[in-house]
């Protein structure tokens, strides 16, 4: 057990407490900001993976621009907390389908998939290689996901106008 | 020396059904959005262990595009929330059942 294993164990438990409390948080507010803790455990699992790019996003992009725009809106309209029926009776039915499913599917996938016991080393790709990378190997693809960001701007910005007086 | 591959496929796997939870058990649009975002956040784990595992960037790569993706989802996914909301006053998915 080495120094990063147990660095592994202890930010792979923090974001699963994290996740677990805020699935079941009946305060969206509460929930989103267990979310964004357990945001900031994934960013330390990329740093630890040899990804300080990677982790840099998710902090700025998952932890500060997503959630922030959830609490945007959960501020705006006003979510009355106590009228959401928590775990309702029907939609156990299907979760312990899936479940069960899932559990069966992850267990053959795991016991049947090669080199899951390898031992991961550690490593680091610096953002300079993987910048190189990015744009010598996908530039068609961020060129796509570029155009596919400016559809949702229009999008949003299209739904989210006010309806005016004659409509 | 970190650990097993297995035990980050684990707990991302562990992750991923947290947000399929979370999407299905939920009765409120934004805790489901939520629970998409659980989703993409446990693969991304996976990916990031995946290109350590084989020491190839194309995992890392992914993960970039599934950060744009999940940020384009969410800005959409967020103002079709407010679009119903001002139409039925509501966040249940229950009560969209009306096609007008």
């Amino acid at each position: 057990m080495t120094l990063y294993s147990i660095i592994f164990y202890a930010l792979a438990a923090t974001i699963l407490v994290s996740t677990g409390l805020a699935i079941t948080r009946r305060n969206l507010v509460h929930a989103v900001v267990y979310l964004v803790f357990s945001f900031f455990g994934s960013a330390m699992m990329f740093y630890l993976f040899g990804a300080p790019l990677l982790a840099a996003l998710e902090v700025i992009i998952y932890a500060g621009a997503i959630m922030i725009l959830f609490l945007f809106i959960i501020m705006m309209v006003n979510v009355e907390a106590s009228q959401e029926r928590m775990f309702p009776i029907q939609q156990w039915l299907p979760i312990t389908m899936i479940g069960i499913l899932y559990l069966i599917i992850g267990a053959v996938i795991l016991a049947s998939a090669p080199g899951t016991d390898v031992t991961l080393e550690i490593a680091l790709a610096e953002p300079k290689a993987f910048g190189e990378y990015l744009f010598q190997r996908h530039w068609l693809s961020i060129e796509i996901v570029s155009l596919l960001l400016l559809v949702a701007l229009v999008g949003a910005l299209h739904l989210g106008r006010r309806k005016s007086k004659e409509e | 020396m970190i650990v097993p591959f297995g035990h980050v496929l684990i707990l991302a796997g562990i992750l991923f059904f947290m947000g399929i939870f979370c999407a299905v058990v939920r009765r409120n649009l934004i805790m489901i959005v939520l629970g998409v975002e659980i989703m993409l956040n446990a693969t991304s784990i996976a990916f990031v262990g995946a290109a350590l595992r084989w020491h190839h960037l194309e995992g890392q790569v992914f993960v970039l595009f599934i950060l744009a993706v999940a940020a384009t989802e969410v800005s959409v996914g967020l103002a079709l929330i407010v679009y119903a909301y001002r139409r039925t006053g509501s966040f249940d998915p229950g009560r969209y059942n009306l096609l007008k």
